[in-house]
Parts: structure tokens; sequence; C-alpha cells
């Protein structure tokens, strides 16, 4: 009952630029610059949007025009793995699970509602603000935000329809939508799944919440290892894959990129002994590591959550390359864990380890870690 | 205990429900067999310019000052103490927690708060930097991690949306969960709290709502001739789900079972199904086959029967595919609950459990004007006595996203 479940396609799109060949220099090259944009977001530095040619994965402009950039970003990287993975023809069959929070924001809208109405009294503001809202709002624009509507547009533009979830919770809904696509793969409901998510990082909607926890970066872009006491600057990343049972991969000559082993998850209350460490502690027992397994980190640059995360990776036996992937791409809350797997999956292709151990620690709340071994 | 395909059998040991109809499993049921419309003009804030001015509402203590996400959160709570409650599982939840709810974000009285120092985002975001609580508040992991606190439940709480078809998908992980031996248990919840005047703007621009403002209790209509549009509303329910041999071995009454689940993903349309039905009547044929049941078996269908021409037309379509000429009685909860996104499918999952143990079918109520091209048996206005062995739960969403649940009687 227990299916081994490979990595056959890999989508990834970020500040870098898309596909696997500009991830995996990044990888190979210790000194790799990350694409910055420090000035568009100020005093927040942001991984932008980088360019893609829309119409070479979402070639209906109609369908273009329903989506913001969240949502086109993320339908673009899946269609990336869908043909890394060579599983166009799978579709019908296929399950999809996707991590995501909302949509952006008319930014424009609500700054002219907020210049108007911030200043009167509640039962003035009310009124207004249903008429501002029902005369500003684009009717396109709602189903631009809803969060399962990334998966839908999925299912439409790429046909996946073997069914269709949407976890939502930052970090933690990556992981769990890698976590639960793997194992029903395992048990043997369906031979084919497409897990991921995506993250814009210029989106000032989503900048004034995380402002609100007071762990954002500011000013000029650093290494996590050069941020005095943390900070987390966002990234901009569409990373989704395919997951496919070894047999169904095998029987129709389908490469593995490379073995996803274990996926585990722990939500510890981050407070005295129920920490975070305490708790990825808890989920590397047992897990099969050997000397010199790379280690891909999904740390965030949140301060707690780094300096839990680092305790914990000390405690690891001896590992080899250790690879950030915040420091490459910035971090994408709920792409975040799916990007750290596909940069798992890539350093292993290139040779750089046998085994790659992803971490995935929340912003708030929620620890995870798969492993990865080479195909 | 196993069911046909070697899985555990799931029980359900405990249920729990806040609707417009009332507070409790009992006080919601009650209304639901009375043909009683839980839509009202809306009080809670001002609906000036509003096309749209009814809904289905809870009124919570202290809500003039509660955020979207707090709703649901009290709400949520409030249907899983009285499900846990009656599960007797007693302390710490002994298995995880699977949320349905809707997507969140920071509010207009956040953000006009925020404004007084600076209209602009910029300045907003300096205004918000360091309000940790609003932080905590909009973040989407938010209200399944202080449940999972409140409950003990264990594990990462897993929150899902799938459009209208959400509480059904926590059913459905639930019940995953529990047939592949991860849990003996699980805790599943559907939770709505969207009667905002944002929410009913963003529906009413897709024209989903119905305007029949002046008479709300008359509103939805679901296959009725003269429906145009569903009723916004909110409510939670929940569902302790657990192996029926833990069930048994503990001693727990065991309230019914859910037999299966079905999915079908639709690749047509943002808001509207293939005119082929395919994904719907795949989901549906799906539960029932992973049931391990033929369509015969099914003795009840409750609806999606949203009250949109669309929905309902597509509902029809499906229910003449799968079970052809003689179709089982079908009902729609919302003809008087309205339509609880996020929270409908795990609402409709308890209704349809209480059908069976009741051995009534609560009724489609405002069923006036017969639609020609709707020919179900519909159970119109009035409840019915009928023996109900297993219920087919459907539950269809914006994006393509469908499931159904086939319901059970206790062995």
């Amino acid at each position: 009952m227990s299916e081994a479940v490979w990595i056959t396609g890999i989508g990834l799109a970020s500040s870098l630029g898309e596909g696997a060949e500009v991830h995996r220099a990044a990888l190979r090259n210790l000194a790799a610059q990350p694409v910055v944009d420090a000035a568009s977001f100020a005093p927040f530095p942001v991984h932008p949007m980088p360019a893609l040619a829309f119409d070479a994965q979402i070639p209906k402009k109609g369908d273009q025009r329903q989506m913001e950039p969240w949502q086109r970003l993320g339908t673009y990287a899946a269609g990336l793995a869908l043909d890394h993975a060579g599983a166009r023809g799978l579709v019908g069959e296929m399950h999809l699970l996707v991590a995501a929070g909302g949509g952006e924001r008319d930014v424009v809208l609500d700054e002219a509602i907020c210049a108007e109405l911030a200043a009167l009294p509640p039962e003035e503001a009310g009124p207004l603000l249903n008429a501002r809202l029902a005369n500003g709002l684009r009717p396109t624009l709602f189903l631009a935000q809803l969060s399962n509507l990334l998966a839908g547009n999925i299912s439409i533009v790429h046909g996946v329809t073997g069914s269709s979830r949407t976890i939502m919770g930052e970090e933690a809904a990556g992981a769990e939508a890698v976590r639960i696509a793997a194992a029903r793969l395992a048990e043997g409901r369906g031979e084919v799944a497409l897990v991921g998510g995506a993250y814009v990082a210029g989106r000032w909607d989503m900048l004034l919440l995380h402002a609100a926890s007071g762990g954002l970066w500011r000013g000029d872009w650093a290494p996590l290892a050069e941020r005095p006491g943390g900070g987390m600057v966002t990234g901009s990343i569409g990373a989704f894959l395919v997951l496919e049972t070894g047999r169904h991969a095998r029987a129709r000559g389908a490469p593995c990129l490379a073995r996803l082993a274990a996926v585990r998850s722990g939500a510890a209350r981050r407070q005295r002994e129920d920490s975070a460490r305490a708790s990825a502690a808890a989920l590397a027992e047992g897990l099969a590591l050997r000397p010199g397994h790379a280690v891909v980190s999904g740390a965030s640059g949140m301060p707690e959550a780094l300096a839990e995360e680092r305790a914990f990776l000390a405690g690891l036996p001896e590992p080899g390359p250790m690879h950030f992937t915040a420091d490459l791409l910035g971090h994408g809350v709920e792409a975040s864990f799916p990007a750290s797997l596909a940069l798992g999956a890539l350093a292993l292709g290139e040779g750089l380890a046998g085994q790659a151990l992803v971490t995935g620690f929340g912003i708030w709340r929620g620890e995870a870690l798969a492993l990865l071994e080479a195909a | 205990m196993r069911d046909h395909l070697g899985r555990p059998v799931v029980a359900v040991t405990g249920m729990g429900l806040v609707t417009p109809l009332g507070f409790g499993v009992a006080e919601s049921w009650a209304g639901l067999l009375a043909g009683r419309s839980g839509i009202r003009r809306i009080t809670r804030f001002p609906t000036d310019h509003l096309k749209t001015r009814i809904a289905g509402q809870v009124t919570l203590p202290g809500e003039e000052a509660l955020a979207s996400p707090e709703r649901v959160e009290r709400m949520a709570a409030m249907a899983a103490a009285e499900a846990v409650g009656q599960a007797g599982t007693g302390g710490r939840f002994p298995g995880p927690l699977f949320l349905g709810m809707p997507p969140v974000e920071v509010e207009w009285p956040q953000r006009l708060a925020l404004a007084r120092a600076g209209a602009t985002y910029p300045a907003m975001a300096e205004a918000a930097t360091g309000q940790r609580a609003l932080f905590e508040t909009f973040l989407f992991g938010g209200i399944g991690e202080r449940l999972a606190q409140r409950f003990g439940t264990r594990g990462v709480p897993v929150s899902v949306t799938t459009a209208c078809a959400t509480g059904a998908s926590a059913i459905q992980l639930g019940l995953e969960a529990i047939q592949r031996g991860e849990a003996a248990a699980a805790l599943c919840i559907g939770a709505e709290g969207s009667v905002a005047p944002e929410p009913l703007v963003r529906f009413s621009l897709l024209s989903a709502l119905s305007t029949r403002n002046d008479e709300p209790e008359r509103a939805s209509r679901p296959f009725e001739k003269t429906r145009e549009g569903f009723v916004l509303s909110e409510g939670a329910a929940a569902l302790v789900l657990e192996s029926l041999e833990s069930a048994q071995a503990r001693g727990a009454e065991v309230l019914g079972l859910v037999l299966g689940a079905g999915e079908r993903a639709d690749s047509f349309h943002r808001t509207r199904s293939n005119p082929d039905g395919g994904a719907i009547i795949g989901a549906m044929r799906s539960a029932i086959l992973d049931a391990g049941l033929a369509p015969a078996d099914i003795s009840y269908v409750n609806a999606h029967g949203t009250g949109t021409p669309e929905n309902d037309k597509m509902e029809t379509l499906g229910m003449r595919a799968v079970f052809g000429e003689a179709p089982p009685p079908i009902s729609s909860n919302k003809s008087m609950i309205g339509h609880t996104l996020s929270a409908a499918g795990a609402i409709e999952a308890v209704a349809s459990l209480l059908s069976i143990r009741d051995g009534m079918l609560p009724p489609t109520i405002n069923h006036e004007l017969p639609d020609p091209a709707i020919a179900l048996d519909l159970v119109p206005n009035v409840a019915r006595a009928a023996k109900v062995e297993r219920v087919l739960s459907n539950s269809f969403g914006f994006g393509g996203q469908n499931v159904c649940l086939v319901l059970g009687a206790a062995p």
C-alpha cells in the first residue's frame, strides 16, 4: 500500500527567471546574487516578478485578463512543471493541490477610499464605503482574489481535473499540500499530482500585513546571515512540482528527478518547551540522513523562527552544502516549501549531494521537513 | 470494521451547528424541519447603495467590533465545542483539525483606522508596524491555530478552501486521514462569516445574489422557476470523525457513518459548469463508487441547491444522469439557511445525518412555481417522513471544485 513517490517535473519561476537551468546555475554558484528591487516598495526590498512570456503557458488573453499577477505566476509555473514532466497527457486524472493566500487588492481604489473616509465618523463612512465599493470594484477582481481560483485557473488553462484542493495558512499550507499529495499517491489514490503555490512580493496589501509583525527587513538587501536580529524579504515565486508514483513514472519512461522519501509536519505553539526547534527535532527523528546531505532551508528571516531554525540546524549530523532559499529567491510564503523542494531536487540532479533535507519553518507557526533522495 | 476497499470504516460521534436558524444542532434542525427561513434584512452594517440588503445572519455578542476571521473563529469554536462535547473525547482532542474556511484579509475598519495617519499604503504599512494582533488576526493560518490550541488537536491544523465545496472538503480530508491510518479521529469544521459589505458587492458584481430585498424569507428559492440568485449566509458546522473501531472501543454513541467521498474538478469556466455536467456527474458517481454503493442505494440527496439559475439547472442534469428516470428525493437546506459558502458542505453533512437519524427529509421551501425544466422530487415546502439509510450530499464550487459525500446510518 506504500508506493514510492517521485518528483518528475519542476516548474519554478522567480526573480531569477524561469525554468530549471537558471535555478541550477544559482545553486552551483555560491557567489550568486539575487535580483532585488529596493526602490518600488521602499523601505521594504522585494524580489520582483521576472519578465515572463505569459502567452507561452496561458495562451488565451481572456484567461490572462481574468487573473491578477499572483494567479498568472502560479498558473505559469504549473505549466512549466507539466512540460518538465512531459505530463500534459495526464492532466485529466491528475490531482491538484495548491497552497494559496489571497489575490491582489485594487490598491488604487483602496487608497482613494481611505483618503476620503478615514477622517469621517463611522455612521457617515459606512454608507459611503458601500457606494465607493459598488461603483469602484471591477467585477473580474473578485475571482482573481479568491484563494481557490489559482487552482481553478490551473484547471481551466491546463486541464488538470482529477481533483482540486486549496490549502491555506502561509508556509504550513505549502508543506501540507505536498504532504497530503504525497500521502494520497503513496496509498494508491491516483498516480500523478500537481502541487505547489505562488506568491507575488510586490504587493502593498501583503506588505502591510507582514509589516504588522515587525519582521520585515528594511533598507538594502543582505543575505540572511548578515541581517542582525533577522528580517524577512519577500520574494515573487511560482513553484509547482509534478509528483508521481515510481510505478507510473517507470511505466511511461519519465525520469526521476528526486525521490520524495519523507514529508513531515508539526505545529509547535512556540512557547517554552513547545519550541519550533523541538518540533523540528522530533520530526527529524528516524530520518535516514547520511553525512554530507545537502540542506535547503526555507527560513523566512523572521527573527524568532530564524533563531530556532539555526539551533535545529546546528544539531544535524555532518551536513554538507547548505542553501537558504530566501537568499536566492526571497521568502515566498505559501510557495516557499514547494520552491525549497524544487531547489533541493535540482541540487541532487546537479550531483551536489546524494540527499537533501528541506526545511520549512513558518513565520508564525508550522514546522516541516522533507527528505529528498537522489534518483 | 473495514470497508469494501479494506479501509477503516469512519463513524461520526459528534456534531455541532451554528446557523441563522439557531445555536446548536437541536435548534437549527428544528428550524429546518419546520421549514423556517433564517433570511432577514441585514442589520449589522448600513446597506445603503447595496443591490442586495438581505442575508442569513448569526448574531454574536459584541459583534460590532468583530472582524470576519474573528466571527469565523467564534462560530467554528461554538460548533466544535458542541461536537466535541457530544463525542465525549475529553481533554485534548485525539486527532488533527481540518478547517474549511473563507480567505482572510485585512478589512475596512482596520484599513480606515490605519489610514488616519496617512491614506497611502506605505503610510498604512508604517502605521501597522509592530501591531502583532493585527498580524495574527489576519494571517490565513490564524483561525486554525487558535482553534487547534483551544481544542488541543494534534499536528498541523489544515485549513482548506474549495469555494462552495469547502465544508465537504474538510470532511473529506478528515475521512482520508482516518482511512489512511494517520489518525484515529479528526475534527472537521466548515465555517463562514462573510456577511460584510465588500463580499456582498463582490458577489453582486457576479450577478450571483438574489435581490428580493423586500421579502427576505422568500428570497432563497432553489429549483423554483422564479429563482434569481443565492442568499449570502454564515454559520458553522463541526463533525467529530472517528474510526468505527475506536468509537466502539470507547463505547461512544455512533451517530452515523461517512461512507465515501468523491471529487472532480471542472476545467470549463470560473463560475459556470461545463454544460455537459461532466464534473458534477463525475463527483456524484465517484462518491457513490467510493462508498461501494450503486445509485439505487441512495435514499435521498441533500442538494447543493443554491438557487442560482445555473446551479439548479446543472444539478438537475447531474441527478438525471446519475439516477436515471427515478431519482431519489432531493431538497435544499439553502432554501432556509441561505448559502453559507465555506460552511455549507459541513452544515449539510450534519443535516444529512440528522435526516437518517430521524427519518425526516427537510423541505425545499419557497417552492411556489415549479420549473418545468426541473423534474425532481424536491420535498416542496413541508418536511416529509421517510426511511433514510444513505444520503448523497452535493457541494459544487466556483472555480470548478466539486465534492460529494455519502453518509449512512450507524451500523
